[in-house]
């Protein structure tokens, strides 16, 4: 049937939109009498604004205000109200709330303007005088503060020890205890974060917001602003990358209604590249690993313990250690994770949270661990396969990870590796092969869609999710087109608007499996209300089928077991007299039946690198990764998924870092030069493949969801063949050459050139 | 510094002077997307605040105004710019094409078309900056393997990681474009009908 297009590699239904420059993001639309806001920063870390003068700015003809701490018009006074729906334990940041600055990079004025570059000149003459106090902003320096923080809703937090993991490690045949440290990093969006608040003529908001959650957004006005519902409408049609930059409200939303609320006019504000570094990060972590293993490669113990940086007036945790726990079969088990308070912004979610970073010690520990037993790295993992989750004690809903491995092996050749670091060569360079295991959890929460057909067979299904380049467009279309067996150019799929049923931030790689569940759902009710309507047609062919006996498709309905005998949708349309079905549904995800298993997608990932001797460079050649991750709904954005996941392994592997001077307690690589991201000259062969996964608990369309599964692991997979290539083991990334430098020296002494 | 003490930045040493003149307009010609358009811009307005902003041709976008990205990217009488770094006082009479000046009639070109069916972008951002990009790469002829078109691809930044997909669709629009130049030169005798159109 030609409607069936779940499974299939269908184009994305907004690509023409993107490839012709028709798609609209939140800081492109120009409505008439816009004034521009520009944000200007604070300099230093910690300590009071003690004056800011804004008189040179205000002197220029065209600006039209500078809003601070001093003249902000007020807004809600309790920090429930400032709480969003990924709000984490704390007093969220409140921008212009006093003359304290908790960050730098904090906003502390803002200069709306007629123009874009007369705000843009107008904030560079604010005049601003601190009182400076002495500022904490390495994590190293503040080991002796940690503490374990206080539960984060929705994280569980690291389970209780089990079996005696110290003793058995101190009894373990072979031994590795190793640090890993990884940087603070950014996520960088290309879109910067920015807000146009349209100021209607009745005095209520249209707000066009880069955000990956219109509702968290919509609620966050709305409680700040003291606004009812009906005040604000916010749209997010499409946005220029999340990554979970765009989970929480970012302070450019703040500014802007405050400012067109305090001038009554249309305002937009958009943050500089800069300042897209003062709006959360992934925390810089210290881990440390500890196994234990008899010598047949049988885990015996297993330790692992995390510290990572939070803000001043947030607990900002992230499951890091967790996963250890999960992945493997160990009697003896002790995970830890501690913050430390530091004068800085409050991390953010970033692509995998914790797992990027828990994955990448574990994964390296076990290779080390491999090579201290002489054993295969892959054998190593199979050996200690897990067959059910011990940390929670229970069976996996599926878990079709020992089949990633054989797959990825195979189509990698890793048979053809051969072990001893610094063995394998093309021509003058070192080759690498290495590998590591991913794991991240599928989570289903509740979501809301609503639907409506027309008597010309042509259906709107909408909900307010977000497209952040997930491909959510696209596979919702898909399922509601072959839910109603309507070809795919009748269905359209709205999303990004506070008006639409609620749906939950598009994060944690849980959008598929919620909204696609309420999807079907709502399909479902309009299928049921056309088969009670075919039935009773005269000489239906329907007639006395059941319901599920009856199948939707090429704009029919049919009986499964007859589809020659069909009436067309239209037709049942026409017969009940119907101009439209309207449908709403609210999914909720069965907790009970979902509670009794451990529902996780799995990866196993190959690299291969090359490592220059002479010049350093190291280049990852290929990755093949293996991903077992339920249902997939279509292969074509499922790959570039996975693929977008993979270059931010890569990225990890071997550029990104956010560097913070310490005199200053900023961020000083602020920018695209000095932030590396993966360009097109880093990224070579990436190979992904989907290993057949039947999951009949998670939900019933089988979706584990597919946002961060790519990146996990990949990290660990690049530094354990960089430690194939060259013997250096570099346990700080990224892994930049003068590291892999400085490992070889010291490895191997310098022989001198004799003299001349 | 001592706790307690205030500390002074300076952002902009005119701060300090009584009086600061703005600059004034002056008018510039420019061809945009085959339109010929007079135009009043101050000195300070780059070309791409000038398209995005003024004449409301978003499709050419910002990501870090600093030309680190890419994303900004249109052909300048036939050669690919960031236009971020570019006042557009300083193109004075010269032709621009966008984004939004690629598809004839409605009719993608064949590198649009190639991007939605490599899935060459996920959240489209930094899309037309790659393909005007591309359109520009193409035109250059000197890219041909995909080691060289990766590398000269490498000024657009594509956070989504979008890169193979890119590098296929760009092979898929070189080797369209071949088949037309072969196809074109087998059926004219006139040999100047085989150079490359101008056109993208």
């Amino acid at each position: 049937m030609t409607t069936n297009y779940i499974g299939q590699p269908i184009s994305r239904v907004d690509g023409r939109a993107k490839v012709t420059g028709q798609a609209k993001y939140a800081g492109e639309y120009n409505v008439p009498n816009l004034a521009y806001g520009v944000v200007v920063s604070s300099a230093i870390a910690k300590g009071r604004i003690a004056e800011i003068d804004a008189s040179a700015a205000l002197g220029l003809k065209g600006v039209l205000q500078v809003f601070t701490h001093k003249n902000a018009p007020p807004t809600a006074k309790s920090d429930q109200s400032y709480w969003d729906e990924v709000a984490v334990p704390g007093s969220p940041f409140r921008p212009f709330k006093d003359d304290k600055l908790l960050f730098s990079g904090q906003p502390i004025a803002l200069v709306v303007a007629e123009s874009f570059e007369l705000a843009r000149y107008a904030a560079s003459l604010v005049q601003v005088e601190y009182e400076p106090e002495a500022h904490a902003t390495d994590l190293n320096q503040q080991r002796d503060k940690a503490y374990k923080p206080k539960p984060r809703e929705g994280v569980a937090p690291p389970p209780p020890p089990r079996g005696n993991p110290d003793k058995a490690f101190a009894n373990s045949a072979v031994q590795i205890d190793a640090e890993y440290s990884v940087p603070a990093e950014h996520h960088n969006p290309m879109e910067p974060f920015a807000t146009t608040v349209i100021w209607e003529a009745d005095g209520r908001l249209t707000v066009y917001d880069k955000t990956q959650g219109t509702p968290n957004s919509h609620q966050y006005v709305c409680n700040v602003f003291g606004l009812s519902p009906d005040d604000v409408h916010l749209l997010s049609p499409y946005v220029g990358g999340g990554f979970g930059s765009g989970l929480r409200p970012k302070y450019q939303l703040f500014l802007a209604v405050m400012a067109a609320r305090g001038l009554k006019r249309s305002v937009r504000v958009t943050l500089t590249r800069q300042q897209m570094f003062t709006i959360g990060h992934r925390p810089r972590t210290l881990q440390r690993v500890a196994l234990g293993a008899a010598k047949d490669g049988k885990l015996e113990a297993l330790i692992h313990e995390a510290l990572a940086e939070t803000s001043q007036f947030e607990e900002y945790s992230e499951p890091v250690v967790q996963w250890s726990g999960e992945l493997y079969k160990c009697e003896n088990v002790k995970l830890d994770h501690a913050l430390a308070n530091l004068d800085i912004n409050t991390p953010v979610d970033m692509r995998a949270p914790g797992a990027t970073w828990g994955l990448y010690a574990l994964e390296s520990a076990m290779d080390e661990l491999a090579y201290k037993l002489n054993m295969d790295p892959l054998e190593l993992r199979l050996k200690n396969y897990a067959e059910k989750d011990f940390s929670n004690n229970k069976p996996f809903s599926s878990k079709e990870l020992k089949e990633c491995f054989r797959q990825g092996a195979e189509r990698f050749g890793w048979s053809k590796r051969t072990p001893e670091p610094r063995s394998m060569r093309d021509g003058g360079k070192l080759v690498g092969w290495g590998l590591a295991t991913g794991i991240w959890e599928t989570t289903q929460l509740p979501a809301g869609a609503k639907a409506v057909l027309t008597a010309e067979g042509k259906l709107t299904v909408g909900s307010a999710t977000a497209d952040i380049g997930t491909g959510t467009y696209t596979i919702m279309t898909q399922i509601a087109a072959e839910s109603l067996g309507l070809p795919i150019e009748d269905v359209t799929f709205t999303l990004g608007d506070s008006t639409l049923p609620r749906a939950p931030v598009e994060g944690g790689s849980f959008t598929a499996a919620s909204v696609g569940s309420a999807v079907k759902q709502v399909c479902d009710k309009i299928r049921e209300k056309l088969v009670t309507v075919a039935k009773a047609m005269p000489k239906s062919p329907l007639a006395n089928a059941k319901s599920e006996e009856i199948a939707f498709a090429d704009g029919r309905m049919m009986l499964t077991s007859g589809p020659s005998r069909y009436v067309s949708i239209k037709e049942v349309m026409r017969h009940g007299g119907l101009s439209s079905i309207a449908e709403t549904a609210d999914s909720t995800p069965d907790f009970e039946k979902q509670s009794k298993y451990s529902i996780h997608p799995h990866s196993a990932i190959f690299a291969e690198v090359k490592v220059d001797e002479d010049l350093g460079t190291i280049d990852v050649l290929r990755v093949v990764s293996a991903i077992a991750g339920g249902r997939i709904l279509n292969p074509k954005t499922a790959r570039s998924q996975i693929m977008g996941g993979i270059v931010w392994g890569i990225g990890m592997a071997l550029e990104e870092e956010s560097v913070i001077d310490q005199k200053f307690g900023r961020f000083m690589n602020h920018n695209l030069a000095e932030y590396h991201v993966p360009v097109n000259a880093d990224v070579q062969n990436i190979d992904v493949i989907f290993v057949e996964e039947h999951d009949s608990i998670v939900n019933p369309l089988g979706i584990k969801g597919l946002g961060e599964i790519g990146i996990v692991g990949t990290g660990a997979a690049i530094g354990n063949a960089i430690f194939h290539a060259t013997g250096v083991r570099v346990r700080d990334l990224p892994i930049t050459l003068d590291k892999v430098f400085a490992g070889a020296a010291a490895a191997r002494p310098v022989k001198l050139a004799p003299a001349a | 510094m001592a706790a307690g003490a205030i500390m002074r930045v300076e952002q902009n040493t005119q701060a300090n002077t009584q009086t600061v003149s703005l600059p004034s307009s002056t008018k510039i010609t420019l061809t945009i997307n085959g339109v010929r358009r007079e135009l009043q811009v101050e000195p300070w307005t780059t070309l791409l605040d000038l398209l995005r902003l003024n004449l409301d041709l978003t499709g050419t976008k910002k990501g870090c105004d600093h030309g680190q990205c890419g994303a900004c990217t249109v052909l300048v009488d036939g050669k690919r710019i960031n236009s971020c770094m570019t006042l557009a006082i300083m193109k004075d009479g010269s032709e621009v094409m966008t984004i939004e000046g690629l598809a004839q009639n409605g009719a993608l070109h064949p590198l649009q078309q190639a991007f939605i069916e490599h899935d060459a972008f996920q959240c489209g951002y930094c899309t037309p900056g790659q393909i005007c990009s591309a359109i520009g790469l193409m035109r250059e002829g000197h890219a041909t393997t995909a080691d060289e078109i990766r590398e000269s691809m490498s000024g657009n930044i594509c956070r989504c990681g979008a890169y193979p997909n890119i590098l296929a669709a760009i092979q898929q629009a070189m080797a369209h474009r071949r088949n037309v130049d072969r196809v074109a030169g087998e059926r004219s005798v006139n040999p100047i009908a085989n150079e490359r159109s101008v056109n993208p």
